[in-house]
């Protein structure tokens, strides 16, 4: 059917030998709601998460699919229904918590760097601190993935001094420096100037080569094409269909998905 | 007809046009004085009327100055030698310096509390420059301790008795947080209240019995000038960031109980004057109070102008965490950094140095305030002007007493404002 038009071209060949997915389940959500106030912005959630999956969330803006990706690392709470992440179940309990957060790396819409840390400080950051790392061996972890997301030159300039398509790279390595075993993405290239998400969208496309599992909110279909093995549109706070991209994109089946697809690949 | 290419809209460009230099205009002097002061008829009326203001206010207090007078025994000699001309009597300061700075401490002693003040720059300097050795801020961590011994003396084991207390509420958290961190907590805070209550007075006495080692002691009521400014001032300063940084914390938290004791505290401070607070410590804290117990007029004071300061500080502090992005707070929380480590490595510095400005006005401030004890009865500078005026030999000189107050306190709150300002430049990251 309709060819897709592979935004800001993924121009090279993805090398999908490590990108295999197990049997073992990462994320494990059932029956999952959440309200803000009395808006019921996610609904009856149902999902699991293999070990080594590519998963891509898109859907119309209000669809709550960042709402459902902060839930899984509790930056939102849910209110009802179940997500257990790594074999840990969300609660309130603090402990659960942050186990599960040191687990998964968060990436964020505006990078969210701290301003007043170097570049290699936001990276040894968490390792030093939460994991007690030893500061030379931090070190030693946060010059290793700068120079996977390959800017081991700007460690010791300011967040303010790099370019925003940079700065994202270093919120990936800051992320990766706690050895998570999940990835979230939200919307990591929807603050980027064109030129500068194919930097950004590269070094994710690396990260799946090398096997991790990721869950990406994002409006960019040719990753979601060239690397997700399973992409999931919601619409008004539901999952309205999951496939892999190949049928995804060219036989979606609800109307809501085809609408969609029509607005975003349409131009 | 026009150029024809001009008109068109495809353009290429087929050479790049080299840089230039500015046009030359008038340099120096003769454009600075056209450009600042007489840039049009307006500007020019505005800088001659402030030429007479400026000529008018020299003539008016310079012969006043040129005929300063510094060696005299009282007004009257300054008048006989300055025969009818105008002039400054500035012999009183010459006659009283050491009352304005130390008030009634005895002159023997003096020493003490200049070498107090000696070390407050040594112990400050590890805490202002980050470039100095960190093995110094262990001096800063004792001077509380030396500082109060050298300017009210007594017993030595005093003062080393209260710095245990703090010992062991560090011994008994490191022990108990092995076994539970909110134990920890509590067993930091309950230790030295019981050591403090229980055995800091039966340490004192054994010990002192033992080994009568200290100053020679020196009581409140002796103390005055700028020496209770400073100790005011100083102790409120450094106790008032810490409370207020709780004080702000506590007023964003989730917890009601937490939230509402903050809020309260907060409000009522600042709805009341200072003034009053002082009349509380100096005349009603008493009242309330188990009969029997008396504690320092100063400490009393020192408390009340912290606490004051305190509430003031919360709200500048609240002003530089509502500037903070919420994604800082999420990135923290994504990282795994619970509620302590994320204050105290992500959003304090940087709520901190968005506040700067604030604090420090509310630093200035308190420092400035502290005049105010003159009304309870404390001789601080405004109030020991007050006495020496009302010594036969200086009755009636006002000007150069309050010059030399001023000049005293400008320089402090000068030194503080400079600080402020090379601090912000340091922390500056954001290269705008």
């Amino acid at each position: 059917m309709t060819d897709i038009a592979i935004e800001h071209g993924i121009d090279r060949k993805i090398d999908t030998s490590q990108m295999k997915v197990t049997d073992e389940v990462a994320i494990q959500i059932t029956d999952m709601n959440k309200w803000f106030g009395s808006f019921h912005v996610l609904r009856d959630i149902n999902m699991t998460v293999n070990q080594g999956e590519r998963i891509v969330v898109c859907g119309p803006s209000g669809s709550g699919k960042s709402t459902l990706i902060r839930c899984i690392n509790r930056l939102e709470e849910h209110q009802s229904g179940q997500i257990i992440v790594d074999g840990t179940e969300l609660t309130s309990d603090i402990k659960n918590i942050d186990k599960v957060r040191s687990e998964v790396g968060m990436v964020f819409q505006h990078f969210n760097l701290f301003p007043h840390l170097t570049i290699l400080e936001n990276c040894t950051l968490a390792p030093i601190w939460v994991r007690k790392t030893p500061k030379k061996e931090a070190d030693e972890i946060a010059m290793h993935f700068l120079e996977k997301v390959k800017i081991p030159e700007q460690a010791l300039k300011y967040p303010g001094q790099l370019s925003g398509g940079q700065q994202q790279r270093v919120a990936i390595a800051r992320s990766l420096c706690m050895r998570p075993r999940i990835m979230l993405f939200d919307e990591p290239t929807s603050a980027l100037d064109p030129e500068m998400i194919k930097e950004v969208l590269d070094t994710m496309i690396q990260l799946a080569e090398e096997g991790m599992t990721m869950i990406c909110v994002t409006h960019e279909m040719g990753f979601a094409q060239a690397v997700a093995n399973r992409v999931i549109f919601m619409d008004q706070g539901q999952i309205v269909e999951q496939n892999t991209p190949s049928e995804f994109f060219r036989n979606p089946q609800s109307d809501r998905t085809k609408l969609f697809l029509s607005q975003i690949l349409g131009h | 007809m026009s150029n024809i290419e001009s008109q068109t809209i495809a353009y290429v460009r087929d050479t790049m046009l080299p840089e230039q230099d500015p046009p030359l205009i008038e340099s120096g002097a003769i454009k600075w004085l056209r450009e600042n002061l007489f840039s049009g008829w307006f500007n020019t009326l505005l800088t001659l009327l402030s030429l007479v203001i400026i000529w008018w206010s020299v003539a008016a207090i310079g012969p006043w100055l040129w005929n300063m007078v510094w060696n005299a025994g009282s007004l009257r000699e300054c008048r006989e030698i300055l025969a009818g001309a105008e002039g400054a009597c500035f012999a009183v300061i010459n006659d009283r310096w050491h009352q304005l700075l130390f008030g009634f401490y005895p002159p023997a002693l003096y020493w003490r509390p200049v070498l107090a003040l000696v070390l407050l720059f040594v112990a400050l300097a590890p805490i202002l420059f980050p470039d100095l050795p960190r093995k110094l801020l262990w001096f800063s961590a004792i001077y509380p301790f030396v500082a109060y011994h050298l300017l009210w003396g007594g017993s030595v084991w005093l003062p080393v008795g209260a710095a245990l207390g703090f010992v062991a509420g560090a011994v008994a958290f490191v022990l108990v947080r092995r076994i539970n961190g909110l134990a920890a907590i509590f067993a930091a805070v309950l230790a030295p209240v019981f050591w403090w209550l229980f055995l800091a007075a039966p340490f004192d006495s054994t010990m002192s019995s033992v080994l009568p080692w200290g100053l020679e002691f020196v009581r409140s009521d002796r103390f005055g000038g700028f020496l209770i400014s400073l100790v005011i001032g100083i102790t409120g300063i450094s106790l008032s960031l810490p409370l207020g940084i709780l004080l702000a914390l506590g007023r964003q938290s989730d917890m009601v109980f937490l939230k509402s004791v903050c809020v309260i505290f907060i409000e009522f401070i600042r709805g009341v004057p200072l003034i009053t607070l002082l009349f509380t410590a100096s005349l009603l804290l008493n009242y309330f109070l188990p009969p029997g117990t008396s504690f320092d007029l100063i400490l009393r004071v020192i408390i009340m102008v912290t606490l004051f300061a305190a509430a003031y500080m919360a709200e500048v502090i609240r002003g530089g965490l509502a500037a903070l992005p919420r994604g800082q707070y999420e990135a923290a929380d994504a990282l795994g950094l619970d509620y302590w480590k994320a204050q105290r490595l992500i959003i304090m510095p940087q709520a901190l140095k968005v506040s700067i400005p604030g604090i420090v006005n509310t630093f200035i401030g308190l420092f400035k305030d502290t005049t105010l004890v003159v009304f309870i009865g404390l001789l601080d500078p405004i109030g020991l002007s007050n006495a020496i005026r009302a010594s036969t030999d200086w009755q009636g000189i006002y000007w150069e007493l309050f010059i030399f107050i001023g000049v005293l306190f400008f320089v402090f709150c000068f030194g503080i404002s400079r600080y402020s300002m090379y601090l912000e430049r340091r922390l500056k990251t954001d290269h705008k």
